[in-house]
């Protein structure tokens, strides 16, 4: 029988070695970022030299830079614009979608919906090669419009299988009493079903929004135009404008991710459920 | 009457459906018939080849497959280390622990960030000999000043130091999803195993792990359609299309679309990419499967 004191002890230490793997992991996810914004706010003679995580002197000109020479307030306009066009179309297209597929009937319901759910499932690598053509058919190409429905249809098979899941969990009796009181399809739509779902539409507005700010591949092949830009693409044109300039490059990295970070911290509760949803159905 | 109201639930999905239709499954066909074209994405004229592309691609593209095993390596540290990484952080977070939540925010900080982000910020910080870089100066001050060099620029370390960071962006995914998993375990079956006298090790061999399979499965077939399908990250770390050494499948789809104009080429490499990946995860969840039976 071995002692209390040595459960004890094997205990601590047992403790202490976890909380040294998840703290030294923690600091290798924060270490990149720090080092980022900090490199932001030093001069082309110090970043080298001044390897601290606290700048000695705080260079906010890169920013101003940023801003006045490369264009980088515009391109943060762009990336705000599309994230949300984006996210609002997903919001209304998909969840009339899905509310459709859970409570209405029509021909031909199942097999719509089955098609809308393989897509989750098989990959296309070589989608954007179609649709550089077809935009350019349709003259698309170049223009936000293009850009935002392209995404759009990005995000609607994830958006309608998130919403349609939760929407199979409204009680009948909530729709039954609108339609007593004479509200239309639409109306129960709008006015019983959407603010049941405020949830899940949470967690679709937030995965669609960060998937639009971080997404890089359609906005290379659909924008030509620097004006139209969104930042991840401005980002790739700037370096190799200013290549060997890192302050100005870090500067422009953490408006980049800044907004991104801000909005994970705030809505971190949804983006967990996300992702266990997202487990769930696999 | 019953017409009107049928026709009033398909305005429900109108929007989803036509969006859908045309950017979705009307560039899928177009990836399936482009491929057996000869195409330079401009000219009317488009010559059928028949199956030409996928000889060309199986015969005589060294570089394909080049990519296609760059992939792969990464996609081995992906599961292995990235996943062994995941998996014990999401053990140690299931259990009582202080500041638990504090780690779940910051691990999952990664994948919220973009790659493009994610590969310039990582290159500055490893990839210059004398610069900032943070690797080399740790190296000569432990003494091993030897080893100090461009990780990126070196053919032997680019593809191993591109695998790390994307482990280092991906983990958080597994993370998440094993610790979902992991607390749907229920309590009472520790408790009960414990009374019978089972150690933590036994419990983790004969419960943690056997009711963990589906999750470790599903784990594996993201990380594999992620990590083969990934190539952003590489473009933020390595710069140009033409990655060298780090060079992956959808990468040489892109260059082949804009640097050589060969559409159909391009369209033809994404359907045999496309194919492996589903085979790959077809296989992967049948295993699974039979594992569960046994």
């Amino acid at each position: 029988m071995k002692s209390a004191i040595y459960y004890q002890t094997k205990k601590v230490t047992l403790n202490l070695l976890i909380h040294l793997f998840l703290v030294s992991v923690a600091a290798t996810c924060l270490y990149p970022l720090l080092w980022m914004v900090a490199s932001s706010f030093k001069t082309q003679e110090t970043i080298f030299s001044d390897i601290s995580l606290i700048p000695r002197q705080f260079h906010f000109e890169n920013y101003y830079l940023a801003v006045s020479q490369s264009d980088f307030g515009r391109y943060f306009l762009n990336s705000v614009f599309y994230t949300a066009s984006v996210a609002f179309g997903i919001v209304v297209i998909s969840s009339m979608a899905a509310y459709a597929f859970s409570r209405l009937r029509f021909p031909g319901r199942n097999i719509i919906f089955a098609v809308f759910m393989a897509a989750m499932m098989i990959p296309i690598p070589g989608s954007f090669v179609a649709l550089f053509v077809l935009l350019n058919k349709l003259h698309l190409r170049n223009t936000p419009l293009g850009y935002i429905l392209c995404m759009i249809s990005v995000g609607l098979s994830m958006s309608i299988f998130l919403l349609k899941t939760f929407f199979d969990t409204m009680p009948r009796e909530l729709e039954d009493a609108a339609r007593i009181d004479g509200c239309s399809k639409l109306g129960i739509w709008r006015h019983v079903a959407l603010p049941f779902a405020k949830p899940a539409l949470a967690v679709v507005v937030v995965f669609n929004a960060l998937n639009v700010w971080n997404e890089y591949v359609l906005a290379l092949v659909i924008f030509d135009n620097k004006n139209l830009m969104p930042l991840q693409r401005a980002l790739m044109l700037f370096r190799g404008e200013f290549l060997t300039n890192y302050p100005l490059l870090m500067a422009g990295l953490t408006i980049t991710a800044l907004p991104i970070i801000i909005m994970y911290l705030l809505m971190q509760k949804y983006i967990v459920k996300g992702v266990a949803s997202r487990a769930v159905f696999g | 009457m019953r017409i009107k109201s049928t026709l009033e639930n398909y305005v429900f999905v109108l929007p989803a459906v036509s969006i859908f239709t045309i950017f979705y499954i009307i560039p899928f066909i177009w990836v399936l018939q482009l491929s057996m074209f000869s195409w330079d994405g401009i000219l009317p004229t488009k010559i059928f080849v028949g199956l030409e592309n996928f000889k060309e691609i199986i015969l005589q593209d060294p570089s394909w497959w080049e990519s296609m095993w760059n992939a792969g390596y990464i996609t081995l540290i992906a599961l292995t280390l990235q996943n062994t990484v995941a998996f014990l952080l999401a053990w140690a977070c299931d259990r009582e622990i202080k500041m638990k939540n504090f780690y779940r925010v910051i691990f999952f900080i990664p994948p919220v960030l973009s790659e493009i982000v994610v590969g310039m910020a990582w290159r500055f910080i490893i990839n210059d000999v004398d610069g900032a870089n943070i690797i080399n100066r740790m190296l000569v001050s432990i003494g091993l000043p030897q080893l100090a060099h461009n990780w990126l620029s070196d053919p032997k370390t680019a593809l191993t130091t591109v695998a790390l960071v994307h482990s280092w962006k991906g983990f958080g995914w597994g993370f998440l999803i094993f610790l979902a998993g992991l607390q749907t375990i229920p309590r009472e079956l520790y408790e009960a195993a414990r009374v019978d006298g089972a150690g933590s090790w036994r419990i983790f061999k004969n419960i943690t792990l056997p009711l963990m399979i589906p999750v470790f499965v599903l784990v594996a077939i993201l990380t594999v359609l992620g990590t083969m399908q990934a190539f952003v990250l590489i473009l933020g770390l390595v710069g140009g299309e033409f990655a060298g050494h780090t060079s992956v499948p959808v990468l040489r789809i892109l260059a082949v679309m804009r640097d050589s104009s060969r559409f159909g080429y391009a369209c033809a490499q994404g359907i045999s990419f496309g194919v492996i990946l589903v085979a790959i995860s077809f296989i992967q969840y049948r295993l699974s499967k039979r594992y569960r039976q046994a």
